[in-house]
């Protein structure tokens, strides 16, 4: 039998369209994009090394989503399509952001609006460097198809108000890109349902370098990058070192332990509550690990128990990315492996 | 999600494509759409391109000129291409379609890249280039021949390759070094004699430059250094560190070389017995 027909108010309709959408997108992890003196810089949680939130559209447009994967994946397609299209129809330089930022809109508008269609439950930043600092452009998409055009950074997904919080306190565009991430870093700790750190292995990073030589500005940073620009230390070479041919050098640096912080990152699109396994913990390793052991709360505890991990600069350097609010019970120290 | 959709999505077709992506969406933006039996006299014809692999890399070089039957249509046309970060290529034939056909294959190797995730293999790519001009065929039978030769270093085995093509799509890998366009001939005549399998990189610019100057002293529509106007060969070489243009400054340096050298033994250097 069917189901009898109520009368639904387009303006109840909306709200519940909404309100589903913005619980789907809040279920995952945020991703900031942020304006640095050379560029703008992309930083998520995302401990998959294949399934990227963060993307090249074109020249001198990057992508970042939240939320489902198999929608935002759909719409990162959709924009590389859209603008090859046009850049081979007319020339690399008539594809703008300004216009694939429209056409996003449209496609979420339409696909909100349609009543038969569930509404996309993702969020996404369509971002474009310029020749010049100002000329750098930000924009931010709703999964109603809403657009802003954010002048210093956006956060998506997740806390956002949290993490974007952190991020206004310091945060000025003309900084050096190792500022930014760390500051970036620092800011997504923030997210109460986050982990404690971020090691470099669990964050997808990448840049768009107006420097860069090649006509395409995107650029992926590997884990030994975002360690070297992580750690405050002069001999810290940022992103004009990185050797440009190596993108893959990612994959191969990642395969051993799974830092237990959070994380449905890896799986945006499972749908799942992010949920903390206290049993699982194991740590990577590596020099870069930040030491688990820094969950002390007074900053000064903090400092002398990583100073106690096997690489103090490293750990030095974490310390400070430590967010000092931790809310929840503090785990036990894991096992070396 | 229709199964038809679902089963194209698993077969990674048209998806990450873009000349099959255009194909289905719009056909009217590919090479050569609109043109129709005999208008083949209408499109300049580019000619010469040469390549010489070494253990360092690769070297593909072209001459600079369009010619329309016995008119020269251009004198400083391109006809050498960086295909993407590992790859080059050369197109010799009806010049209108071989450069749209080289700016579609550009856009398909970044298309693929940027919607996978990682680049095609070397054997991919020249695949890929095969279908590309094996879909051409039909213009090809109406007279807009299009052959390309294509370079690049691969990844994963760690050495230069060179790919040629004939009409029907059909690709041939080459050993050393090749030349495809009407002064091939004259110019593969000169390499047989100047290469040598462990040449450094450098020597195979001046061996390319040698063997244009060969093919454009005995082809008329083959056009040698032209240094009034300062018009030289486009030379690309690719490496494990990448593809990337000679300087036209270098290539002047290695043309007058060659040109001193050529005016005490006009035919060029002189092979030992």
């Amino acid at each position: 039998m069917s189901q009898p027909v109520f009368y639904v108010s387009p303006e109840q309709q909306v709200k519940d369209r909404a309100e589903f959408a913005r619980s789907g997108i809040a279920k995952g992890r945020s991703v900031i994009v942020a304006r640095y003196g050379d560029g703008i810089l992309f930083v998520g949680e995302n401990r998959s090394k294949s399934l990227h939130k963060i993307a090249e559209i074109y020249d001198r447009i990057g992508f970042a989503a939240v939320g489902r994967y198999n929608e935002f994946e759909n719409l990162r397609v959709a924009g590389i399509r859209h603008a090859d299209v046009r850049g081979y129809a007319y020339d690399r330089r008539d594809v703008t952001g300004r216009m694939l930022a429209g056409a996003y809109a449209q496609l979420l508008g339409t696909i909100f609006s349609a009543v038969m269609e569930k509404p996309y439950e993702v969020e996404m930043v369509l971002a474009e460097v310029g020749a010049t600092a100002e000329s750098d452009e930000i924009y931010r998409l709703s999964f109603d198809g809403s657009i802003t055009d954010e002048s210093q950074f956006a956060v998506i997904g997740g806390a956002a108000d949290a993490v974007g919080q952190v991020l206004r306190q310091s945060f000025d565009a003309s900084m050096e890109l190792g500022a930014v991430l760390r500051l970036a870093i620092q800011a997504l700790i923030a997210d109460p349902r986050g982990g404690n750190e971020l090691t470099a292995n669990a964050l997808e990073v990448a840049v768009l370098d107006r420097t860069r030589a090649s006509a395409r500005k995107f650029r992926r940073l590997s884990v030994d990058e975002i360690t070297a620009l992580t750690t405050p230390a002069p001999k810290a070479s940022p992103a004009a070192a990185a050797p440009r041919r190596r993108r893959k050098a990612t994959a191969t640096s990642g395969a051993s332990g799974e830092v237990p912080t959070t994380d449905a990152a890896a799986s945006a699109g499972s749908g799942k509550a992010a949920t903390t396994d206290a049993a699982t913990t194991s740590v990577e390793s590596g020099s870069t690990t930040i030491s688990r052991k820094s969950r002390a709360t007074g900053s000064a505890a903090r400092r002398a128990e990583s100073s106690a991990a096997p690489a103090p600069a490293e750990a030095e350097a974490v310390g400070e990315t430590v967010a000092p609010k931790r809310r929840r019970a503090p785990r036990k120290t894991p096992d070396a492996q | 999600m229709s199964i038809d959709t679902i089963t194209r999505a698993e077969l990674g077709d048209p998806t990450s494509s873009f000349s099959q992506f255009l194909r289905l969406t719009s056909p009217e933006l590919l090479p050569g759409a609109a043109l129709a039996h005999g208008d083949a006299h209408l499109s300049p014809t580019a000619t010469t391109i040469v390549a010489v692999a070494t253990p360092t890399g690769v070297v593909l070089a072209g001459d600079r000129r369009a010619t329309m039957g016995s008119m020269i249509a251009q004198r400083d046309i391109q006809k050498v291409y960086t295909a993407d970060d590992f790859s080059a290529i050369g197109i010799a034939g009806s010049a209108g379609l071989a450069i749209d056909l080289v700016k579609l294959f550009r856009v398909e190797l970044e298309h693929y890249e940027k919607i996978e995730g990682a680049p095609l293999t070397l054997d991919g790519k020249a695949n890929r280039l095969a279908s590309m001009i094996r879909s051409n065929l039909g213009m090809a039978l109406q007279g807009f021949i299009v052959i390309p030769l294509f370079v690049g270093w691969d990844l994963q085995c760690d050495r230069a390759r060179i790919f040629s093509y004939d009409a029907t799509g059909g690709c041939y890998e080459e050993t050393g070094y090749h030349a495809v366009g009407s002064g091939s001939v004259f110019a593969k005549g000169s390499l047989k004699k100047l290469y040598s399998p462990k040449a450094s990189l450098d020597r195979a610019v001046e061996m390319c430059v040698q063997a244009l100057f060969d093919a454009a002293d005995d082809d008329s529509a083959t056009g040698g250094p032209d240094v009034a106007r300062q018009i030289y060969p486009v030379v690309i070489t690719v490496g494990p560190d990448g593809a990337t243009q000679v300087p036209e400054k270098q290539i002047a340096v290695t043309t007058d070389r060659v040109l001193a050298a050529r005016a005490v033994r006009p035919d060029g250097p002189e092979a030992t017995l």
